[in-house]
């Protein structure tokens, strides 16, 4: 029952993110201006062990980043640091040319988070949750929450508390943000977390989509993804010596 | 279209604690039990009830905020919400602000308007109420601004109950023996106006200095 549900909103979904991407070709508001991020030999200790020292990477739109390595090498500091929320032992994160330090609050407009821990309050519906993101951002899209929800594969479900869909279907909630911001910057960590096998596929095609219109993705996960063209970052400390972007 | 953090938190708060009316009730009704025991195991005699009364109400007021302040931030915190509070583009303090807002209207606002009814059962003199209810109304805003620092040093922590408890307890101390020397004063027939101006300059100085030191708490706790 749920399967053939899932099925008939897939199909669903899949036309109506056509056609959005058709609007969004159309219309040149749609579409980032050019903006670069970098990241320059980032390090950061916890309790007096290095977890990992210069990383250095530069993005500009269009990029993708793919951070990977083995369980507790350090992916989430690195996004965390990328979001500001954690700061580093040493290097530095520029935004178009400059220290975040400095420009950090045009900046965090221009970002979008999302953690493992999604942020999606429980006790409310995605709708609900949906509608307190837009609130607290001003960088949203002109699309409606019922339109979002249908295409991220929430239809019927608008209205039920959070703490009544399983996890992939959380993981779909919390996902809808990515399609009501215009925030070009998104750091995902591990996004692919529950999502089943279609569902992959349609946040790639998301994912990729980003990108073209100029977007830059930083994003960890332990999954090959059928992207082509992306950057690849490896945290392996066995393998620092071959550490560089791919 | 952006609305200000804190409308947006403060609307969402209030819709959680709806969501949960339990936990809106839980330190009102623990109140209100309380102030329902202490004529059964201390004495039913109105006259030596009144004594005491003005003390074991602001006692209980106390107690029952501090059980709530523990979960100010928790939610938050475990669901990845306050994370992203983070990262807002708009000023911490002034979502602090919001949440201990939504905790005073949820907690110290039903405890102040209960305050009269309790006050009756433990037979409070007349002239008691009007100052009861004034200094409630203040010194839980001002509970519910200094829970929110130690709320906040504790949020990471597993079992911070304790630890928050001993952090609290001393900051709670000039509300509790301010508003309770209120109600007492008016009961004794001294005029009132001193305990309750120190009250307000408590809750001046909480409001101002309290958001600060919560936003700066909160950073620490998610840094670590």
């Amino acid at each position: 029952m749920s399967n053939a549900a899932s099925l008939s909103t897939g199909s669903l979904d899949t036309a109506s993110r056509n056609k959005e991407s058709r609007n969004t070709e159309s219309s040149s508001t749609t579409t980032y201006s050019s903006s670069s991020l970098a990241l320059k030999a980032l390090a950061f200790e916890r309790d007096d062990s290095l977890l990992f020292s210069d990383v250095s990477v530069s993005l500009k739109s269009g990029d993708i980043l793919q951070v990977e390595g083995p369980n507790g090498c350090g992916k989430t500091t690195l996004l965390r640091i990328i979001t500001t929320a954690l700061s580093p032992t040493a290097g530095q994160l520029l935004w178009r040319g400059q220290d975040v330090s400095k420009t950090r609050h045009d900046y965090l407009q221009s970002l979008l988070f999302l953690g493992h821990l999604p942020g999606l309050k429980q006790s409310l519906s995605p709708e609900e949750n949906l509608v307190w993101w837009r609130r607290l951002n001003n960088n949203n899209r002109a699309l409606s929450n019922t339109e979002v929800l249908a295409s991220i594969g929430l239809k019927g479900y608008e209205d039920v508390p959070c703490f009544n869909l399983s996890a992939g279907q959380q993981r779909r909630a919390a996902l809808a943000r990515l399609l009501i911001t215009e925030a070009p910057v998104w750091v995902l960590d591990e996004p692919f977390t529950a999502i089943d096998k279609q569902g992959v596929g349609e946040l790639e095609a998301l994912l990729t989509a980003h990108a073209v219109r100029g977007g830059i993705i930083v994003l960890s996960t332990h999954q090959d993804l059928g992207i082509g063209g992306i950057k690849r970052l490896s945290l392996d400390p066995n393998q620092a010596a071959e550490r560089e972007v791919v | 279209m952006m609305e200000l953090g804190f409308v947006a938190i403060l609307r969402r708060d209030l819709l959680l604690a709806f969501r949960h009316p339990g936990e809106i009730a839980n330190p009102v009704l623990f109140f209100f039990m309380v102030v329902t025991l202490i004529p059964l195991g201390l004495t039913p005699e109105a006259s030596r009830l009144a004594e005491i009364a003005p003390g074991i109400l602001w006692v209980m007021a106390l107690l029952a905020s501090l059980l709530s302040v523990e979960g100010m931030f928790q939610s938050d915190y475990r669901d990845g919400t306050l994370e992203q509070m983070m990262i807002l583009p708009q000023p911490l303090y002034l979502m602090v602000l919001a949440k201990i807002l939504a905790h005073w209207l949820v907690t110290g606002l039903p405890l102040t308007i209960l305050a009269p009814v309790l006050g009756m059962m433990l037979s409070l003199p007349e002239a008691g109420y009007l100052p009861l209810v004034l200094s409630l109304l203040m010194g839980t805003a001002v509970l519910s601004l200094v829970g929110a620092i130690g709320a906040a040093l504790t949020v990471a922590l597993r079992k911070g109950g304790l630890l928050l408890s001993l952090i609290v307890m001393p900051l709670y101390m000039p509300a509790l023996i301010f508003g309770a020397s209120t109600v007492q004063r008016a009961v004794d027939g001294f005029s009132v106006e001193g305990p309750l101006a120190i009250l307000g300059a408590l809750l001046a100085f909480s409001l101002l200095v309290s958001p600060f030191a919560t936003a700066g708490a909160l950073r620490v706790s998610m840094h670590g």
